[in-house]
């Protein structure tokens, strides 16, 4: 296992690379600099040629991207441009921010879709069951920021049962109860509207499965045995179901990520999705590198994490 | 007299294909004594599983008529937790694929060791991995305390199903079906799977009820032999007078399939046609007629039943009386010109 988790980590090194190259690249293609948008139009175009020449911009790229590169490796991600400050600072609050609401919309997600999942594949082709599939379809075919707008709008504003917007009541002392169910309060609504119809996936894959596993010959064995229908489900059927719901793992945050940039801006919470779409509409360069690439690494943890849990379900998959 | 411990009585299994029924097992009355291998003979499709599904209660969505007396209590309709009580206690299964019948993601020890747990509450952990490694050791695994530990992926088939095999017998049962336990072996594991079978009836004292299409394997192992055909038994005899003395259609049509080593053979002789799906089964008539077309139709009973021709040997329909091989009427006919 361990063997297996470490090779698995050191086939991680060139994607990161590859990961940064491209992010790289990207951000440079992107048309226009921090310094041709919201600039004083009266400052001499010689003098913002000079600061470009003093940022460096306008040395070859590769001799920027080492130099973006060597600082990232050292936890240096730059200045950012719009807020005058190094980008970990900024970074710092909101990851934290994002990695909480992530993880709850996680939780929510499998709340959610795992006991419809297991409800709808062992009783396949009932009422039940069309119900749970009508909604993870529903789901599926609904815009992830038109229902957190109407969610917004109608647990938010009419029914006034969640606040709207940050992610925390001002005027608290972080470390407090208050603080953290202040915190909790606030994300609970995001969280809920992105994991109420991002459960299709998960029920579906879990769906199937289970309808697949329940006709494989081990599960007759099981009846055989004398094993109750209980039993031959948690003990047989549902081990042998959950391989891909680990395997979908890292997709999942991927997701997640893809969601939460919605959500953020939706819900105006200060998340690194907010974040990311702020900075690019003002090019703010370092931050938009730093950010997409902590939410590529983010993806690549996700399926590095899919992969470990896969080889501690499924013996098959632990290489010798 | 030997002592009765199945009683299979008029027994229908049927599925429901689009709102009708269509009877995989149709009629079936057999007896299987203590300590007596009854076999099943008969080609793919012919009901021999679903027969033995019916038994042991696996089937899911099967409708079940008639009765099956296993030591005197009717099992035919009773509720899943009082067949429980029986499955894996009193009735042990051997699967046909040993390679998907063992769960993938549990060590070999805990699949045979939950059939103890399920029915040996009391039994502690340590005493049930004992038994367990004595399980291993009885059906000739090498090294049993390290395949406790093991996965299915990391054991040959041979050995698999062993472990499907120390299932089946881990409370002694009375009564064990082998579901075709051989098919998906090569030759010499087979003969060592169905050594090791033959050594634990000697042992238990049980009845076994063996699917096979193999004849060789009947021959071996087998008391009285069931020949079934499209869901029905053709042909009942003991061993002896079924090899000696085959009489339906079928089962001389089956004998003649055997390829023999000492006859120089162009072609394999082969049973024409198929058999029939369970929707095209006839609803009367006799059911292989249609394979036999050379056959006069009058020789055919309406509603075949079964004869009993000698104590013991029993064949349905007349047309035996009157079945020769077209081989043997054409070899005839055509002995001046070749």
């Amino acid at each position: 296992m361990w063997k297996f988790s470490l090779r698995r980590i050191l086939i991680m090194i060139p994607q990161l690379f590859a990961l940064s190259l491209l992010i790289f690249i990207l951000a440079k293609m992107m048309p226009g600099d921090a310094l041709s948008g919201k600039i004083d139009p009266n400052i001499d175009p010689a003098r913002i040629e000079e600061l470009r020449e003093e940022m460096g911009w306008n040395d070859p790229w590769h001799e920027q991207y080492a130099r973006w590169v060597g600082g990232v490796v050292k936890g240096d991600f730059g200045q950012s441009f719009r807020f005058k400050m190094p980008v970990t600072e900024i970074i710092g609050q909101r990851i934290v921010n994002s990695f909480w609401l992530s993880l709850v919309t996680l939780i929510l997600t499998y709340l959610i879709a795992i006991p419809l999942g297991i409800t709808s594949g062992r009783f396949n082709d009932t009422l039940r069951d069309h119900l749970i599939t009508g909604y993870s379809y529903i789901g599926f075919a609904t815009p992830l920021f038109i229902f957190a707008l109407v969610m917004l709008w109608v647990f938010g504003f009419q029914l006034q049962w969640f606040p709207t917007s940050g992610s925390v009541a001002p005027g608290l002392e972080p470390g407090t109860f208050d603080y953290v169910a202040s915190k909790l309060y606030h994300l609970l609504l995001p969280a809920f509207s992105m994991a109420l119809i991002q459960t299709y996936s998960t029920i579906q894959y879990l769906r199937n499965e289970i309808v697949d596993t329940k006709q494989r010959d081990f599960i007759i064995t099981a009846r055989a045995k004398g094993a109750s229908e209980t039993r031959v489900y948690n003990n047989h059927i549902l081990r042998n179901s959950l391989l891909p719901i680990a395997a979908f793992f890292g997709y999942e945050i991927t997701l997640l990520i893809g969601g939460s940039i919605f959500v953020e801006n939706i819900f105006g919470y200060p998340g690194m999705g907010q974040l990311l779409v702020e900075s690019i509409t003002l090019r703010d360069y370092s931050v938009v590198t730093a950010t997409t690439l902590l939410f590529g690494v983010a993806s690549v943890l996700g399926a590095l994490l899919s992969d470990i849990i896969l080889s501690i379900i499924d013996p098959r998959i632990r290489i010798k | 007299m030997a002592e009765k411990l199945l009683e299979i009585k008029n027994l229908k299994t049927s599925f429901r294909i689009r709102d009708d029924y269509y009877a995989a097992v149709d009629n079936v009355s057999l007896t299987v004594n203590k300590n007596e291998v009854l076999a099943i003979v008969g080609e793919s499709g012919c009901g021999k599983s679903a027969l033995a599904f019916s038994i042991m209660g696996l089937h899911s969505r099967a409708k079940i008529d008639g009765n099956i007396y296993f030591k005197n209590e009717d099992i035919a309709n009773i509720s899943t937790s009082k067949l429980n009580k029986l499955r894996g206690k009193h009735m042990g299964m051997i699967f046909q694929d040993p390679l998907t019948a063992l769960n993938p993601l549990m060590i070999i020890g805990e699949q045979i060791g939950e059939t103890l747990l399920l029915h040996n509450k009391d039994m502690t952990k340590s005493a049930r991995k004992e038994k367990v490694i004595n399980l291993l050791e009885k059906v000739g695994i090498p090294r049993p305390e390290h395949v406790y530990e093991q996965f299915p992926h990391e054991l040959s088939g041979g050995m698999r199903q062993r472990v499907v095999i120390a299932t089946a017998i881990a409370n002694e049962p009375d009564l064990l079906i082998a579901d075709e336990p051989t098919t998906a072996l090569d030759v010499t594991i087979q003969s060592q799977i169905l050594d090791l079978i033959k050594d634990l009836k000697e042992d238990m004292n049980s009845g076994i009820v063996l699917i096979t299409h193999d004849l060789g394997v009947v021959a071996e192992m087998a008391d009285r032999v069931a020949v079934m055909y499209a869901g029905q038994v053709v042909e009942i005899a003991d061993v002896h007078t079924l090899f000696e003395n085959p009489l339906h259609p079928y089962t001389r049509s089956l004998f003649n399939s055997v390829p023999n080593a000492n006859e120089e053979q162009d072609q394999l002789h082969v049973i024409q046609g198929i058999v029939p799906s369970l929707q095209n089964l006839p609803r009367e008539g006799c059911r292989f007629a249609a394979r036999i077309p050379w056959i006069d139709a009058s020789a055919h009973e309406t509603n075949p039943e079964l004869h009993e021709v000698q104590p013991g040997h029993f064949v349905r329909c007349t047309c035996y009386k009157h079945f020769n091989f077209p081989e043997e009427s054409k070899e005839e006919q055509q002995h001046g010109v070749s």
